[in-house]
């Protein structure tokens, strides 16, 4: 790689990372407000500038501290981290309960990581939340009558298009109509090679 | 023909669904509680720490579980209404004061009225969970035998009682005594 093009890629490559930095920055610094469902987008952004100076610094180091006193489990939070990775946040709805800082997404956490200890399994703390929330709080729907349409949709579409695309070229060679070379066209045809120069081979 | 039809039709069928999409609040994830009993709770009453109140005592008894809080934007703006319908005397609003300072709530109620039987402190947030609390204000309608038959997500306007509430309250009454 030349070192021009060294150059952009990194640049590029920092700038995604900021703007990502930033994104998050920005959704954290949103929950506040977020929690409460009234638009009030006014107050939102102005939270956000604020916050986005002070959150981007803090970083994430900070996130997900556990709020009881108890030292914490490494166990545990292992655990609850491969948990709530798939989990839904259902206050800020784009963010896993990982990621998110809404109060509610704290108290679940907590709550899963009680269940944990309590040694109740994986199943068990999921079907416990769909009980709740619904299926909405899981990231990966199950499989089922009424997700079909999802799970299957994009195959069905994909087959369709395969089925079109194949009808579409079957359908423009049938359009092409073979003629036969004639013997006139093979003479000329083989006159016209025979004259074209000859590449010396050595 | 068909050739130009076929476009517009696939056109049309697309701006229908996201006519549709727009249209609807991702925020109100259908509750997996309606038809469910409502979860029970037995919490300290927040004008009287030393009663409790819970959920059982209103069996046999039509009544609307109001989540709130004082924190809670939305709730300011609902909570005329609450008073309003509570003067109506369709139906017994009770409150679940959700993860409040128990002297800011007092404050609240003071200051705008207190449209409710009784509320009851959930300082913690864990019945919140119970009910699949995640943004208030959130009303649940339970019927006699303690099942929760319709939910509110957000504010209930003048619009959602009369159309959703009121019937429902109306033939909740009339059907089945206490069992």
């Amino acid at each position: 790689m030349s070192s021009k093009r060294m150059l952009i890629w990194s640049a590029v490559t920092c700038h995604r990372f900021v703007m990502r930095q930033l994104g998050a920055a920005v959704r954290k610094a949103a929950i506040p407000t977020c929690r409460d469902r009234t638009p009030n987008r006014f107050l939102r952004v102005f939270v956000s500038i604020v916050l986005i100076g002070s959150a981007a610094i803090a970083a994430s180091a900070q996130l997900r501290r556990p709020i009881s006193n108890d030292p914490p489990d490494p166990a545990v939070e292992q655990r609850l981290a491969k948990l709530s990775q798939e989990l839904r946040c259902l206050v800020c709805q784009n963010e896993t309960l990982a990621d998110s800082r809404a109060d509610l997404a704290e108290d679940l956490r907590e709550e899963i990581r009680t269940q944990i200890r309590a040694g109740k399994s994986d199943q068990e703390i999921i079907a416990f939340l769909t009980q709740r929330y619904g299926d909405f709080i899981l990231y990966r729907p199950p499989v089922r009558p009424k997700t079909y349409l999802l799970w299957f949709g994009p195959f069905v579409l994909l087959l369709g298009g395969l089925a079109l695309l194949f009808r579409y070229v079957k359908r423009r060679r049938d359009m092409i109509d073979e003629q036969p070379l004639s013997n006139a066209d093979r003479a000329q045809a083989e006159k016209l090679l025979s004259s074209a120069p000859r590449k010396e081979t050595t | 023909m068909t050739r130009y039809l076929i476009p517009l039709v696939i056109f049309g069928v697309l701006v229908v669904f996201l006519a549709i999409g727009l249209g609807r609040d991702p925020h109100e994830v259908p509750s997996p509680l309606i038809n469910k009993p409502a979860p029970p709770f037995k919490l300290a009453q927040l004008k009287d720490p030393s009663k409790t109140f819970s959920a059982e005592e209103m069996r046999g008894r039509v009544w609307l579980l109001n989540v709130w809080a004082s924190w809670c934007i939305t709730c300011r703006d609902e909570h005329p209404l609450l008073i309003e319908y509570a003067r109506g005397g369709a139906v017994p609003i009770f409150g679940l004061n959700y993860k409040d300072k128990p002297e800011d709530a007092l404050a609240w109620l003071g200051e705008l009225g207190d449209p409710y039987v009784l509320s009851v402190s959930d300082l913690d947030g864990r019945i919140g969970i119970d009910y699949g609390v995640y943004g208030a204000p959130e009303t649940y309608l339970i019927d006699k035998q303690g099942v929760i038959r319709f939910k509110q997500i957000g504010p209930v306007t003048p619009d959602i009682w009369t159309k959703n509430i009121l019937p429902l309250v109306q033939e909740m009454n009339r059907q089945g005594g206490s069992r």
